[in-house]
């Protein structure tokens, strides 16, 4: 059962609802929509699900309707129709009470400009989701005190908001948010007002975090990159309705419509593909078994000039190259005898990480997995036309 | 066409003189008790500010801004030396009824202005209602409302009080209106992200928010209640303003002189007091300077 799932979701802001709704429903534009009515379409139609432990990513341009999107999660803003499921309960018509337990105890949001209360110190806003579910003063402070501790604030705690860094502040944000113990984080842009070095260091916090807490959070963000470095998943949003969901890796080289194709385009691939998605299969010869000449043979065959030796179990042993192979066959040697070095990844190594390997190498890199299994090989044609595609597109258009 | 002057004068003057009238003829027993009540709380106030030994008096309070704020001995020194002034006049007992006045009316003016403001930042409509009337009470001339006071509540205190807390209540209800509209909407979201009443979020969010505005409304407030003193000694209300005003009468610049720079000392007194509620959390020293650290 996925954590939370939303049914045909729909906020439109203003009077003529109605006949805005209709007109979201011709396809009419926004602005159009705005212009007539006077209504806005915060968000239309939305249908999707989040599962449990993952992070999912709602990205798009600013009024593409994601910050409405959060809000109506946890009914900040309410619907105009839909269903919004969480654990399988629907809780579009819970009551205000039962909405209150809901925004207590299972999710907690973080904000873009980290909204901590500036008169209170930072253990004080830590406390703050404790305090108002009528915790006891002692215990409030000591888990306040063990969020602060894992996010290395302790320290400040008798600091005010205003006399800490912005990094450190949206720390004490995340720390408020955790302090309830929610299964769910939401957050809205919360890195967005962070510096770019920063941004960075909060990210892979939050990734560390993840590994250690496994919440399900949902993320909001306008930056692409944020998106393909956080998201297990990705949804895209444009005015108000989905373009696209998938893994970043889905979105990238398959793209939904010309909207996500454009959005997509001015990503630094090399950060986002891994070595599994450019690789090829690569051409072996068996070393316990196949000798210098069946190795010559494939070669010609294939036309290559060299070929992945593997072993009986197909695990990776090294690199036959054709000029080996010859001198095999006329000093009658095996061909492990002749196997020189060839450089390893991992399946998920980043692109940009496989390029300072492959400049220096004299032959493909291996793809190979914990256990020394082969998945294929990269040649630096293919890194090269991988980290092409996007500028290759952009000039045939200009 | 008739023209609009051809009308006859409309009976204004009339229809409010009868609306008082009513007021005061079927009220009475209201408006009585409220004097009699009031007038024995004032007297008690009076009599157990002017039976405290004036010395001790002094000295209690010096020391009580002394202790507040410490290695700060601006307002203590006033304090002493304002006090033995206004002693040495022979206006010690003067000055105990125009605080009693004063302090009466400003609490009566806080203890209906806050909620006041808090339920006009919470609801249009009140808002739409309240705001008018409150400009009205601004701006009438306050010796106006001395004609209704002595006909509800006769002379002396208790009229006094009444004419104080209309003249007075306009700022704090206006300052605490401005200052809970002005708590950032980020901050009102994150408290109802958190699942926070209403209640909850404006004791704990709200309040404190605009607490240096409601201050300084309050500190308005108190500062006209204090002005009225004057006005209020028309209708028989004791104190300095007694003073003040039989000093006009008699043109005499000197009586008028000492009267006028007790009330001034009296108004200091007053304002640092409320402004001691207004401290910065942040930049008051309560940490070691090498744990602050730059944003």
């Amino acid at each position: 059962m996925p954590k939370v799932q939303i049914k045909h979701l729909t906020k439109i802001f203003g009077k003529k609802q109605k006949a805005a709704l209709k007109m979201v429903k011709e396809n009419k534009s926004k602005n159009e929509i705005f212009e007539k009515t006077g209504s806005t379409v915060g968000v239309y139609d939305i249908n999707l699900e989040v599962n449990e432990g993952e992070i999912f990513v709602i990205m798009g341009l600013s009024g593409s309707g994601k910050s409405t999107l959060i809000r109506l999660l946890n009914r900040l803003i309410e619907p105009t129709s839909g269903q919004i499921i969480l654990d399988g309960k629907d809780i579009t018509h819970y009551n205000k009470k039962e909405m209150l337990d809901i925004r207590r105890k299972k999710m907690s949001m973080v904000f873009q400009n980290f909204a901590l209360f500036p008169h209170r110190t930072i253990l004080e806003n830590t406390e703050y989701g404790l305090e108002i579910q009528g915790v006891p003063a002692a215990e409030r402070k000591a888990r306040a005190e063990k969020a602060l501790e894992n996010s290395k604030l302790i320290s400040f705690k008798d600091q005010y908001p205003s006399q800490l860094s912005g990094g450190m502040q949206q720390r004490v944000g995340l720390s408020r948010a955790l302090t309830n113990d929610p299964d769910i984080l939401l957050m809205d842009e919360a890195f967005s007002a962070l510096d770019p070095l920063v941004r960075h260091e909060m990210q892979d916090e939050l990734l560390d975090l993840q590994q250690n807490v496994q919440k399900t959070i949902i993320f909001i963000t306008h930056d692409l990159n944020e998106a393909l470095r956080l998201g297990d998943r990705i949804a895209i949003m444009k005015d108000g309705q989905l373009q696209q969901i998938g893994t970043g890796e889905e979105i990238l080289t398959n793209p939904a419509n010309d909207y996500v194709e454009n959005f997509v385009e001015d990503v630094d691939r090399s950060k986002v593909l891994n070595a599994e998605s450019i690789m090829f299969p690569g051409l072996t010869v068996n070393v316990d078994s196949d000798g210098p000449n069946v190795a010559l043979h494939r070669m010609q065959e294939e036309e290559v000039s060299g070929l992945v030796a593997v072993d009986a179990k197909r695990r990776f042993a090294g690199y036959i190259t054709s000029d080996n192979a010859v001198k095999a066959r006329r000093e009658n040697l095996s061909l492990r005898d002749v196997m020189s070095d060839m450089p390893t990844v991992k399946p998920d190594t980043l692109v940009a990480d496989i390029m300072t390997i492959i400049y220096d190498a004299h032959t493909p890199v291996a793809v190979v997995d914990d256990d020394m299994k082969l998945h294929g090989i990269i040649i630096r044609g293919a890194v090269i036309e991988a980290l092409a595609q996007t500028e290759g597109d952009g000039q045939e258009n200009a | 066409m008739p023209s609009l002057f051809s009308i006859a004068k409309l009976p204004l003057s009339q229809w409010v003189s009868d609306g008082v009238n009513w007021l005061t003829q079927n009220w009475s027993g209201f408006f009585n008790a409220i004097q009699s009540a009031g007038q024995t709380f004032m007297d008690t106030m009076t009599n157990f500010l002017s039976a405290i030994p004036q010395p001790i008096f002094i000295i209690a309070l010096a020391l009580i801004a002394w202790l507040t704020t410490p290695k700060r001995y601006g307002l203590p020194t006033l304090i002493v030396l304002g006090l033995a002034l206004i002693a040495n006049q022979g206006l010690w007992s003067d000055l105990m009824q125009t605080i009693t006045l004063v302090l009466t009316s400003s609490i009566v003016s806080l203890v209906i202005g806050i909620p006041l403001g808090i339920w006009t930042s919470k609801s249009q409509k009140a808002y739409a209602v309240v705001k008018p009337i409150l400009d009205f009470m601004q701006t009438m001339p306050a010796f106006v409302y001395l004609i209704p006071a002595v006909a509800f509540f006769g002379i002396g205190m208790v009229p006094g009080t009444f004419s104080s807390v209309i003249f007075a209540l306009p700022p704090v209800v206006n300052f605490t209106y401005l200052g809970l509209k002005q708590v950032p909407e980020s901050l009102v979201e994150a408290a109802d992200s958190f699942g926070s009443t209403t209640w909850q979020k404006l004791v704990k969010l709200e309040l404190p928010s605009a607490k240096p505005s409601i201050i300084a409304g309050s500190k308005q407030t108190i500062m006209l209640a204090l002005s009225m003193v004057v006005t209020a000694s028309m209708i028989g209300a004791p104190g300095l303003g007694r003073g003040v005003l039989s000093a006009v009468q008699h043109a005499d610049v000197g009586a008028g002189f000492v009267n006028g720079i007790a009330l001034v000392i009296l108004a200091i007194i007053i304002d640092r007091f409320v402004q001691k509620m207004n401290t910065d959390p942040v930049t008051t020293p309560k940490l070691p300077k090498w744990r602050k650290i730059a944003a």
